[in-house]
């Protein structure tokens, strides 16, 4: 013990940054390197294949693409760190467009109260099922697949005789259709990026104040640096087409404001230990249930967020709304995106990850005009991939004592 | 130690417990001193468990009294218990493998501010590393998550967090149980050093030799009753080990009635 620590590198300094980095991934703690890999390696394929993938108008509506998937996957992030499962999401998500067009559309409430009133049904059904899940102690997959059925139920009832509901109210489309101006996407980058400059130096400059370690300058700016590269090359690659799409805008400000809940608040923190240890959260007077209630009520909430960003992006509303592939896309977007099956591990960036992997898949293969049958199956074998990374990953942590 | 000059801080008093047909506990006193560490030892089935989780709260004794500092008290459950000021470190230690030694420490009471429901890491850390400094526990870095540790590791941070919310009195499951040599000699250290700062400390354990090491006194429950109670100075291990299996019942008469003795003076 007292050797080791005798050879470890000053805390804070490169060496001992590399280090960690390098003991995490042997040791399988991976966390999103594998999905950033993929991901380029996914985007040269394309670009390789077909010139057009990389051009900004395709990447654009990549990006609009996967807003409403990666909504409903930052649900599952969260219900994915608890342990558990969600599998009423597609559902939840079709039924709360359903509500949200029929009573803008057959009863002419105004759009911002019909939107309001989806948002509210998927809250309600999270509560509902999460209340369900920590009072009877029933498994949540098989909570939520009644909710699958049961809501998918609910959507046909709402729907009543109509077929296809074509929504029409700017306010409503407009959600996934609009685009900021130049100059609003380019102040827009600066401030971004202004935020994340200001927070660095001030967790610094607390951290100082308490005599704690702190890391140093140099990787700092460098991170910064790649973040403000990274930032103002996806602003001007946007720009160069029609603008930065709101519906996107509205998908990174779900994962900014749970990103920072889950990481910086009590919650977030009571989140990750329940998905770790509920016994021990229990033991430390952590209120599981109540954490549990709450994280499926955020869930049942962001897939009505996200089936009202699909409705907004297809401009209707109909009995498959939130059906097909939704459900498995947005938890597959979720796994890939490095989240663990095993609860405890992964973070809300994984949602936007995972679900810009499966959007570049399915998008790369309808510019190539593949069928249907070889994006299912690239698909799934992409999404066990991930899964067996992360099962790989966690026997190296068992293997590390890391488990 | 000069015991008997102080109140104890910890007493048990004719404590029974019965589930159904098993008489866990008969009658059992108990006692522990501050800056006294004081070892559970029995066979399987002797009642240490059940003691334990009596101190606990976890169970609530059929008869009995409990004091602590000297004043009767009424325990309903484990939260009047972490109330007193008595902190139990199972053997499954419970923490959270996925968060880092920081987290763990302050688990369920974490620090906010200044914006309220926002954690304030540099607080917590800046405490974490004060609270493991004083106990000389030694980590690869208090951001580590626990998964990353040793077991000895865990046991101390467990231990840490159990100081640090000012517990007066702290029972350790099996501390060293699951430990290598090195790592054992690293938790009896930390043992010591609570009984420095004026804890009380009971140890249940099996290994007879980490007993004799780091306490100075030693329970023997059997079948449900305390048969011994041996000052670890005066005792040999064959006369805790008679009193464990019961082998040799007259010198434990004896040894009880040296104990009483010096009680009474």
């Amino acid at each position: 013990m007292s050797a080791t620590e005798a050879a470890a590198p000053a805390p804070g300094s490169f060496t001992a940054w590399r280090r960690s980095l390098q003991e995490r991934v042997t040791q399988g703690d991976v966390g999103m390197l594998p999905v950033i890999l993929g991901l380029v390696l996914i985007w040269a394929v394309f670009q390789f294949l077909n010139p057009n993938f990389l051009s900004p108008r395709n990447l654009s509506n990549l990006l609009v693409q996967i807003a409403d998937i990666g909504t409903i996957a930052v649900g599952i992030v969260l219900v994915l760190l608890l342990g558990e499962i969600d599998l009423s999401v597609g559902s939840v998500s079709g039924l709360a467009a359903s509500v949200m067009a029929v009573l803008n559309l057959k009863r002419g409430v105004p759009a911002p109260v019909a939107i309001a009133a989806g948002i509210a049904t998927g809250a309600v059904i999270g509560l509902i099922q999460g209340s369900w899940f920590a009072r009877f102690r029933i498994p949540s997959f098989v909570v939520t697949l009644a909710g699958l059925l049961g809501w998918l139920g609910v959507q046909l009832l709402v729907l009543g005789e109509t077929g296809t509901l074509n929504l029409l109210n700017p306010q409503i489309v407009n959600l996934a259709g609009n685009y900021l101006s130049p100059q609003a996407g380019w102040a827009l980058a600066v401030v971004v990026i202004l935020v994340l400059i200001v927070d660095a130096i001030i967790v610094r400059r607390r951290r100082a104040a308490a005599g704690l370690d702190v890391a140093p300058l140099a990787s700092l700016a460098a991170r910064l640096v790649i973040t403000a590269i990274l930032v103002l090359g996806t602003a001007f690659m946007l720009n160069s087409y029609l603008g930065v799409p709101e519906g996107l805008l509205i998908l990174l400000g779900f994962v900014v404001v749970f990103d920072l809940i889950t990481k910086r608040t009590t919650f977030g923190r009571h989140i990750y230990a329940v998905g770790g240890n509920a016994e021990a959260a229990r033991r430390a007077g952590i209120s599981v249930n109540t954490i549990r209630v709450a994280v499926f009520t955020l869930a049942g909430t962001m897939a009505a967020c996200g089936g009202i960003l699909a409705a907004s992006r297809l401009l209707a509303v109909n009995q498959s709304s939130g059906g097909g592939d939704t459900l498995l896309n947005s938890i597959a977007a979720a796994v890939i995106g490095g989240t663990s099956l095993f609860g405890g591990r992964g973070t809300v960036w994984s949602a936007v990850a995972g679900a810009l992997v499966i959007g570049s898949i399915t998008n790369g293969m309808d510019l190539l005009a593949y069928s249907s049958y070889i994006k299912y199956m690239v698909t799934g074998a992409v999404l066990l991939v991930a899964v067996t990374i992360d099962a790989v990953a966690r026997q190296g942590r068992q293997a590390a004592g890391r488990a | 130690m000069a015991v008997a000059t102080r109140a104890p801080i910890l007493e048990l008093k004719n404590i029974s417990k019965r589930f159904g047909a098993v008489q866990a506990l008969d009658g059992v006193n108990f006692e522990v001193f501050p800056g006294e560490v004081v070892a559970l030892v029995g066979d399987n089935g002797a009642g240490k468990s059940t003691l334990i989780k009596t101190i606990a709260g976890i169970y609530l004794p059929d008869t009995g009294e409990i004091s602590f500092e000297g004043h009767q008290v009424h325990i309903t459950g484990p939260r009047d218990v972490a109330h007193l000021g008595i902190a139990t470190v199972y053997q499954d230690l419970a923490l959270c493998d996925n968060l880092d030694v920081v987290a763990n420490l302050y688990l369920g009471r974490e620090e906010e501010g200044p914006i309220r429901p926002v954690l304030n890491e540099e607080v917590m850390e800046k405490r974490a590393v004060d609270v493991l400094r004083t106990l000389s526990v030694k980590l690869p870095h208090v951001r580590t998550p626990i998964a990353s540790l040793s077991g000895g590791q865990r046991q101390s941070v467990a231990v840490a967090r159990s100081v640090m919310w000012a517990a007066k009195v702290v029972l350790l499951d099996e501390p060293t149980a699951a430990l290598g040599v090195a790592q054992t000699k690293q938790v009896l250290e930390l043992i010591r050093r609570l009984k420095d700062q004026g804890l009380g400390v009971v140890v249940i354990s099996h290994n007879l030799a980490d007993v004799f090491e780091v306490c100075d006194r030693i329970t023997v429950l059997r079948l449900g009753r305390r048969i011994a109670d041996f000052r670890v100075k005066d005792a040999s291990r064959e006369q805790v080990v008679a009193a464990i299996t019961g082998a040799d019942t007259d010198l434990l008469k004896t040894v009880d009635k040296k104990i009483e003795e010096e009680k009474g003076q």
